[in-house]
């Protein structure tokens, strides 16, 4: 006992101080795609559709995309993950009342439907010790009738349609929807099949958009801060 | 005595010359060969002209290294093999739910993932289909109850439904039906140009980008007749152990949680992470996307992130080392983990399982010994094994798969060969070939199987992942066992339902 709690006092705190440290994304990192030379009239950037692929970049013509560093990605409309000079207007938080329900507590059930497992491997990873998403006031729920909102993963293929309906309805109101991934926003790589589907349906109003194939966790973190008003600053360039 | 064609993992063979018997021959290779102790690697349907499927059966001779291809001409049904081949069962439920051929006999004929067939040979009408249907096995009596869970579940975890029959604590039975993460995968793999069958191959289990696109990538490779430099196919070794050794930790500490020890989790929740972030410096993502594609890999290892890389390994080990000697060790971690799930060696054989869940019951089952191929041909990585077949073995077997891991990196990354790191795909597939390429993925075998047409073109692409291979052990490691162990029980196997449900 005495040895476990010296190994515990030698090993110190794992937490990433985040928002506020630097967290040192390696050069190879595929953040936010930008396009050379950006500006108006030229091609359109959809962040929802991308996938973060290398083979993205090197389907385009020699430096007309390229990946930065930038881990911050998320939107609050699906029209915002589009543009054309690679600025990303940053979410909007939530204001008046939803504010002041949630931007202190957020119970959220996650309801996964039709993915690979990797968008949920990284929601998993913000509860462990580095990024301990908990100590924002953000935890998953094991029931719908506990839930402020709903985490969706995956291309909400046919077989998951219903029971993503039934939670998204069992959630009192007022309730928020997350689309977290490339396949949650529009099918991600499997978008041209028909066993898949492409996102969350119409029905079900998204409030916040997480771009990735799967988005770093750091991106997911920064995304729901943002949206409970727990960051704030402007907008964010295209070399971040 | 072998009636199919011989092949090894990787090499491309003329698809004209894997035999195609009379059906009651073909049951009867395949019966004798699994009685022998051969293993079903795959079995699965292709559209074969007019209201006509091939069955094709890969079988693995592992002592020998040795794969075999056989393959019988069926209409609208045929002699299940199940009832004598148990280790058939859920290929046999695939195959008609896919191709709507019908095994005749089969004793459990229910959807595998509840789709309609989308393999089906032209002139068949599809049968009506109904997504919701499912015929649950249920056992009558006035003290037994039933549990129902899922698909939805109470945590961040993937979509699928198991219901219990259960008298009070035990269970007696457990059905686990899943198909929830279907996406159509090898249709896509069938009809999406190759840029794009990368992107869905990194996709198919999002925590095994490496093994499913290093098969994907072997199949191709087969069928191109591509060559990797030595660098690449290291390179392509260290991310697959990098996939495992991070796996492999988050099992571990998962199974931590489960059981209460805090400790443990945290360690190696954080572990887990570092090795995460190592795939992410070499190749840009957390699972290693973008790395291995066809010919080689897309990003090079230079010297100096080889040596921090291994700098930073060696501090995991250490790390893991101390957080290993204290759980293990633990009196308490392991009077809670002895005797959960068990299985056994000759159930372990009738199911056909993979990987850790086979060697946790004393079966010596690994790709990366028993077919090896880039680096493993020549860096042999010895296969760890446990005796009792329970949550415990499960959890020693990940300990010393990390370990070893581990010393397999260390050893590689700072003696990486010369080389290019990628060579050139030619634009065109051998045409009419069948290849099989396997991998030792952290769950156990994956397994492409492709055959060509007569231009080069894909013409099936057969995907199976360990998961469908060990959901099997699952169901059948719970009865006996107490309902309030399954969270426990289910979390030493840790499967895909993505895997599984393509």
């Amino acid at each position: 006992m005495l040895r476990r709690l010296w190994e515990r006092l030698r090993h110190g705190a794992d937490t990433l101080p985040y928002p506020g440290g630097t967290p040192g994304f390696p050069e190879r990192f595929r953040g936010r795609p930008v396009l050379d030379p950006a500006g108006a009239g030229g091609p359109a950037l959809d962040l929802g559709a991308c996938l973060f692929s290398p083979d993205e970049a090197t389907a385009c013509p020699e430096g007309a995309l390229r990946f930065t560093t930038e881990h911050r990605l998320a939107s609050r409309t699906r029209e915002g993950l589009v543009t054309a000079t690679g600025e990303l207007p940053s979410p909007a938080a939530l204001q008046g009342r939803a504010r002041r329900l949630f931007g202190r507590s957020l119970r959220l059930r996650s309801v996964v439907a039709g993915s690979c497992g990797g968008c949920e491997a990284e929601l998993v990873a913000l509860g462990n010790v580095v990024f301990d998403m908990a100590r924002f006031g953000v935890q998953f729920v094991a029931s719908p009738r506990h839930a402020d909102g709903i985490v969706v993963t995956g291309t909400v293929n046919p077989n998951m349609r219903a029971a993503l309906e039934k939670t998204y309805e069992a959630v009192p109101d007022p309730r928020l929807v997350i689309a977290v991934g490339a396949c949650a926003i529009g099918g991600g790589p499997f978008r041209a099949g028909p066993e898949a589907g492409t996102g969350v349906p119409a029905g079900i109003p998204v409030d916040l958009y997480i771009p990735g194939c799967p988005p770093h966790p750091l991106t997911i973190l920064d995304g729901l801060l943002r949206l409970l008003g727990r960051i704030e600053d402007g907008t964010r360039g295209p070399r971040g | 005595m072998r009636v199919g064609l011989g092949l090894r993992n990787r090499r491309a063979v003329p698809w004209p010359a894997v035999p195609c018997l009379a059906v009651q021959e073909f049951r009867r290779a395949v019966i004798d060969a699994t009685g022998a102790g051969g293993r079903v690697v795959s079995l699965f349907g292709l559209p074969d002209g007019p209201r006509e499927t091939r069955l094709v059966a890969i079988l693995a001779d592992d002592a020998r290294g040795e794969l075999d291809a056989l393959s019988a001409r069926v209409s609208l049904g045929y002699p299940a093999l199940t009832p004598e081949c148990p280790q058939t069962h859920l290929f046999e439920r695939e195959i008609a739910e896919q191709c709507g051929v019908v095994p005749e006999g089969h004793p459990w004929l229910k959807p595998v993932r509840r789709h309609p067939p989308d393999h089906l040979p032209p002139g068949v009408a599809p049968r009506p289909f109904d997504r919701e249907a499912y015929p649950f096995f249920r056992i009558a009596g006035d003290e037994l109850h039933e549990v129902g869970v899922g698909p939805v579940h109470a945590g961040v975890i993937e979509p699928g439904h198991f219901r219990f029959q259960a008298h009070g604590e035990e269970v007696l039975f457990l059905e686990i039906v899943l198909g929830y993460q279907h996406r159509g995968v090898e249709r896509l793999l069938e009809s999406e140009p190759a840029a794009r069958g990368v992107l869905i191959a990194e996709s198919i289990a999002g925590d095994s980008v490496i093994g499913h696109v290093e098969a994907w990538c072997g199949a191709l490779e087969a069928l191109a007749r591509v060559r990797k430099s030595p660098r690449a196919q290291a390179v392509r070794g260290c991310a697959l152990e990098l996939e495992r050794l991070a796996s492999h930790l988050g099992d571990v500490g998962a199974i931590a949680g489960d059981i209460a020890y805090a400790p443990a989790a945290a360690t190696l929740g954080r572990l887990r992470g570092e090795c995460l972030n190592l795939l992410m410096l070499l190749s840009g993502n957390r699972f290693g996307r973008g790395l291995v594609r066809p010919g080689g890999v897309a990003f090079d290892v230079p010297d100096d992130m080889a040596a921090a890389s291994v700098a930073r390994l060696e501090r995991v080990r250490a790390e893991f080392d101390r957080a290993a000697d204290d759980f293990f060790a633990n009196d308490s971690v392991q009077g809670r983990l002895d005797g959960v799930g068990v299985l056994t060696a000759s159930g372990c054989a009738d199911l056909g399982l993979v990987g850790p869940t086979a060697r946790a019951c004393a079966v010596p089952r690994d790709v990366r010994t028993d077919h090896p191929w880039g680096v493993y041909r020549y860096a042999h990585i010895p296969t760890a094994t446990a005796q009792a077949g329970d949550a415990s073995a499960r959890a020693v077997v990940r300990q010393l798969e990390i370990i070893r891991s581990l010393e397999f990196l260390i050893e590689q990354l700072p003696a990486l060969p010369r080389g290019a790191p990628r060579a050139a795909l030619p634009d065109r597939l051998a045409p009419d070939e069948l290849t099989v390429a396997l991998v030792e993925g952290w769950r156990g075998e994956i397994a492409h199987v492709v055959v060509t047409d007569a231009t080069g073109g894909i013409r099936r692409w057969k995907v199976t992942d360990p998961s469908f291979h060990n959901w099997s052990a699952l169901a059948a490691a719970m009865p006996g066992g107490a309902i309030s162990d399954f969270p426990l029980c289910n979390k030493s196997f840790n499967l895909s339902y993505a895997g599984h449900d393509l």
